[in-house]
């Protein structure tokens, strides 16, 4: 078990430092360097793995359509070939298709990596979104290191099901809510639907921390006359919660290495000590530039890096800090004014942020907004054309697949369409950046698991069973 | 219906507080005897002037009261669930569509516009909505939807809250957004007051029609407001048209008759209650009530309009249930106007719906079962509906519809992509405009006013620099009344600063 751990820690770490662009040089953990000389016990830092198991597939090849390879590459009457859940070709119409390949006609259509949604709360806010369903903050205390998003999903939402059929979201990072300052472990999921939270983990993919800055902590917590209830209060919580980690740290990095007396344990302070080591990877929900200007210089302080903001409503006032300090940026295409941290929204911010040379990505946060990120995406990309940034589609595809799978530490198997990586790949029934256009199929690892002209290949969650409109077109 | 609070972004109503004061009524309902864009050029701070923008298109001149513009040659639209005309003309004179279409003859002397290349449709109306009432939703101060301490509710009047200022104007007309029917929403009764219909005109004449219709929750929102049950609700609404008809009696005033086709047939129907003959004394001195009301007297008093069918009576309902429940009004109290709200159910029972020849105003992408009342939620509702002969328009309840109606032309987009898909049910190019156009502007009576390129309406029109329901397409040029509308707002005054990032000469803050 120790040993086994021990192994996945390390692909974890491996996969934490590939995250290429939104990362820098770290120190190795303690746990994946040498052995000690005398083990000592220490606990698993993957204590609910995932079970996750491709689906079976066949060998298919899809022909004729234009595909996006995701990392900006575009190839007309393109052919895509998934084996044993892998794409194991990308190439223009003279690429050899094998023999006994299931063969897909995409003329006239797209073939593009899946949608990945850096930022939702499916299972953890599901549909119906009833009190006994309200699982995605534990507003008890502004730190609350020691939750874990995936204790609280619900794999029966039926949410999953629509971004799948409707958004062609094949990978998804689940987060706990902003009300505290540290949310919480988020979790990165295939969106295949399954009976147990870990059928549907994200094999060796890196754990989250989501942090939060702005007004959320500062509300739930100042209306209650306790701290944090000011900005200034935030990051004063932060960088003693920080300390603390540090000072866990040392204590268990001296145990691991020296043997001894075991350190006291806390949860929390695990998840921290896992950021300072940088196997987790920081998720930190933050609107205003300033503030994202502020949390950059504190990850310095404290020598950890943040992967993403999220909801970065300012991201465009700051573009350059982001790409100088290698931090990625997702964001909606034009929610403003919904609160005052909002108010400075603009259509462009995705655009501008590319354009400065940052890692832009487009984000959910929303049950139905998760089933229209590619439609979000083209309004972004055509409110930059207006104003002079012309981004070819092919390269705003990055937004949707591969930045995210950066900034989720999953690059390296998924997120756009090389040999060797996950087949997760959707078909369009036609330009995915046009409103008329809807996935027509899906494949996750290679299996195919929607099929809009299939309802046998159309998933119904145990919750919408027998009730009106089971099974219908969503 | 709406979500716990996540402590996510903070979306959908927020937590109003101020008071309106139920009594104080101002006099904003437009002179229909004047030229609306007369009316509208006097106010504008733009005076009618040239815009200095550089847009292909731009009009020479915005055209004032009495001039003729004629928009040529780009792909014209009408909104009336017809599909698109290539080379279409539209003929505009004194704010108002003289003719629209293919072969219209360009008048001597016009202004012409040419819109080669270009798209020409009616301005969108935000089907349901709460633009105008908000700035921020979640500064309280700032967000005049409900008014959770307010001793009113049926009585209250959204008018005089309508800020033509207010950020969201600005940017959604940006977005071709010319018209927008306006409610309150409630906060401790079912009856959240009554809501107005306005233009988005960079003016201070935003209100078209003040008191448009009473706004009612009839679902789960209701049942919360009722005190907990459907039954508890369906008593409280009772009594409250039970208080208006008592007084009423009191009052003199014309009952209306006995029907709604009567009640249409009342030249008075329209009217704003205070104009009513008659209908003052019901907020007189002598005016008798029975000891055991609930409603204070101005509440009651606006339900009389209601009850009496002068005014629309909209009705939130989701469940399939509820909304035969809210048809079934009808018999009870003949001249009651409805027009459904949300029903996310409602293909479930179109052919009712249908029969009953209420129009509806319905979420056009929930398909999530969201809450009890939405189980059946799928995006082929409304073109299910449609398809059964319901009269239906795409509106946005509980659903960023304070600062996002311009998502309208997205969600219109959806549903012809929906009609895609096998197995599901959507609208065809025409009828999904129509939907964010004609159809609610007859939903709520005013078809004849605005909505539509047919003649005689108002000149609301949009040149569009490509098919206005893509995602990629922005509007280029927006009149409303007829005359041109500035576009530029805080957001594009935002984008513009920071263009370029980091710093110049100077500090951001001194470029503008």
């Amino acid at each position: 078990m120790a040993s086994n751990s021990r192994k996945s820690l390390a692909a974890l770490a491996l996969a934490a430092l590939a995250i290429a662009g939104c990362t820098r040089d770290k120190p190795q953990t303690a746990s994946a360097e040498a052995p000690p000389r005398t083990p000592p016990k220490t606990y698993s830092h993957d204590p609910y793995p995932s079970t996750y198991r491709a689906y079976p597939g066949v060998l298919t090849a899809i022909t004729g359509g234009t595909v996006y390879d995701g990392e900006g590459g575009r190839i007309e009457r393109g052919t895509v070939i998934l084996a044993d859940g892998k794409v194991q070709a990308v190439g223009g119409p003279d690429t050899p298709i094998p023999d006994g390949a299931t063969r897909i006609d995409a003329s006239g259509k797209w073939v593009t990596p899946g949608v990945i949604d850096i930022h939702s709360h499916l299972g953890d806010y599901p549909s119906p979104g009833v009190e006994a369903h309200s699982d995605g903050n534990e507003a008890t205390g502004p730190v609350h290191p020691d939750v874990w998003a995936e204790h609280s999903v619900w794999p029966q939402d039926p949410g999953f099901t629509r971004a799948l059929a409707n958004g062609g979201v094949t990978t998804l990072e689940i987060l706990p809510g902003s009300a505290n300052l540290f949310g919480g472990r988020s979790v990165v999921l295939k969106n295949v639907p399954a009976r147990t939270v870990q059928q549907m983990k994200f094999p060796g993919a890196p754990y989250g921390l989501k942090m939060a800055c702005g007004e959320n902590p500062k509300r739930v917590y100042g209306s209650r006359n306790q701290s944090p209830a000011t900005r200034m209060g935030n990051i004063a919580v932060d960088r003693a919660t920080w300390a603390r980690a540090a000072e866990y740290k040392r204590r268990w990095d001296k145990y691991e290495r020296d043997g001894g007396d075991m350190p006291s344990r806390d949860i929390g302070l695990d998840t921290l000590r896992g950021v300072l080591a940088g196997e987790i990877l920081v998720q930190n929900h933050c609107y205003r530039a300033d503030e994202m200007a502020i949390v950059m210089d504190m990850a310095k302080e404290f020598g950890y890096h943040v992967a993403a903001f999220h909801h970065a409503v300012e991201a465009y006032k700051i573009a350059d800090l982001l790409k100088a300090n290698g931090v990625c940026a997702a964001m909606w295409a034009d929610w403003w004014g919904f609160k005052m941290e909002a108010y400075d929204g603009v259509t462009e911010n995705i655009p501008l942020v590319h354009n400065a040379g940052a890692c832009a990505i487009v984000h959910s946060d929303d049950p139905n907004g998760i089933q229209r990120l590619y439609q979000e995406a083209a309004k972004a990309l055509a409110a930059g054309r207006r104003i002079g940034i012309n981004i070819p589609d092919e390269v705003a595809w990055e937004w949707l697949s591969y930045n995210p799978a950066k900034a989720l530490g999953i690059a390296e198997r998924t997120g756009s369409l090389k040999p060797g990586k996950m087949a997760d790949v959707v078909m369009w029934n036609g330009n995915p950046f046009s409103v008329y256009t809807r996935p027509e199929r899906v494949w996750i690892d290679g299996a195919l698991l929607y099929d809009s002209n299939d309802p046998s290949r159309r998933p119904v969650t145990d919750f919408e069973l027998g009730q009106p409109g089971e099974g219908d077109v969503k | 219906m709406k979500r716990l609070t996540k402590i996510l972004p903070w979306k959908g109503r927020g937590t109003a507080r101020s008071a309106v004061e139920g009594c104080q009524r101002q006099r904003i309902a437009p002179n229909y005897d004047t030229p609306p864009s007369a009316l509208r050029a006097a106010t504008s701070p733009l005076g009618g002037g040239l815009l200095g923008i550089a847009l292909a298109l731009a009009l020479s001149a915005a055209p004032a009261a009495a001039q003729t513009v004629a928009i040529t040659a780009g792909t014209v639209a009408l909104g009336d669930g017809s599909e698109p005309i290539p080379g279409g003309t539209v003929v505009i004179r004194d704010g108002r569509i003289v003719a629209a279409g293919r072969g219209v003859a360009v008048p001597a002397g016009a202004q012409v516009v040419d819109a080669t290349g270009k798209w020409v449709t009616p301005g969108i109306v935000a089907g349901f909505s709460r633009i105008g009432l908000v700035e921020v939703d979640a500064v309280d101060a700032t967000n005049d939807v409900e008014a959770g301490n307010s001793p009113f509710s049926a009585a209250i009047d959204v008018a005089p809250a309508v800020n033509p200022r207010a950020s969201a104007i600005a940017i959604n007309r940006a977005g071709g957004v010319t018209r927008a029917i306006v409610a309150p929403a409630t906060a401790r009764s079912i009856f959240a007051g009554q809501g107005a219909v306005i233009d988005l005109g960079a003016d201070m004449n935003a209100v078209m029609r003040a008191r448009a219709f009473q706004f009612v929750e009839f679902g789960e929102q209701g049942t919360r407001e009722a005190g907990g049950s459907r039954a508890a609700m369906h008593v409280l609404f009772r009594n409250a048209l039970r208080e208006a008809r008592d007084l009423s009696r009191y009052s003199g005033i014309p009952s209306g008759g006995g029907g709604a086709r009567q009640a249409r047939a009342n030249d008075q129907r329209d009217l704003p209650l205070e104009e009513v003959p008659g209908a003052n004394s019901l907020l007189g001195p002598n005016v008798n009530r029975p000891d055991d009301v609930l409603l204070t007297r101005f509440d009651a008093a606006a339900l009389v309009p209601v009850l009496q069918g002068r005014q629309l009576l909209l009705v939130h309902v989701e469940r399939a249930a509820d909304i035969l429940q809210a048809l079934s009004l009808k018999k009870e109290f003949p001249a009651l106007r409805l027009v459904l709200v949300g029903v996310a159910e409602g293909w479930t029972v179109a052919k009712e719906i249908a029969a009953s020849g209420v129009p509806v105003i319905a979420s056009a992408l929930t398909d999530l079962p969201n809450t009890f009342e939405q189980l059946a939620s799928t995006q082929s509702n409304i073109g299910r509906m449609r398809a059964a002969g319901v009269k239906v328009a795409i509106g946005m309840i509980d659903d960023e519809e304070a600062r996002q109606v311009r998502l309208s032309r997205q969600y219109a987009g959806n549903l012809v992509a929906v009609a895609r898909l096998p197995g599901a049910t959507g609208l065809t190019w025409g009828q999904a405009l129509e939907a964010i156009t004609s159809a609610p502007a007859e939903a709520i009576g005013m078809g004849e006013q605005f909505g539509s390129l047919k003649p005689g309406r108002r000149a609301d029109v949009v040149v569009w620099d490509g098919d206005p329901l893509e995602n990629a397409t922005a509007a280029e040029i927006v009149l409303i009344d007829g005359v041109q509308q500035p576009l530029s707002n805080r957001q594009t005054k935002l984008r513009d600063r920071y263009r370029t990032p980091g710093e110049g000469q100077l500090p951001k803050a001194y470029q503008r």
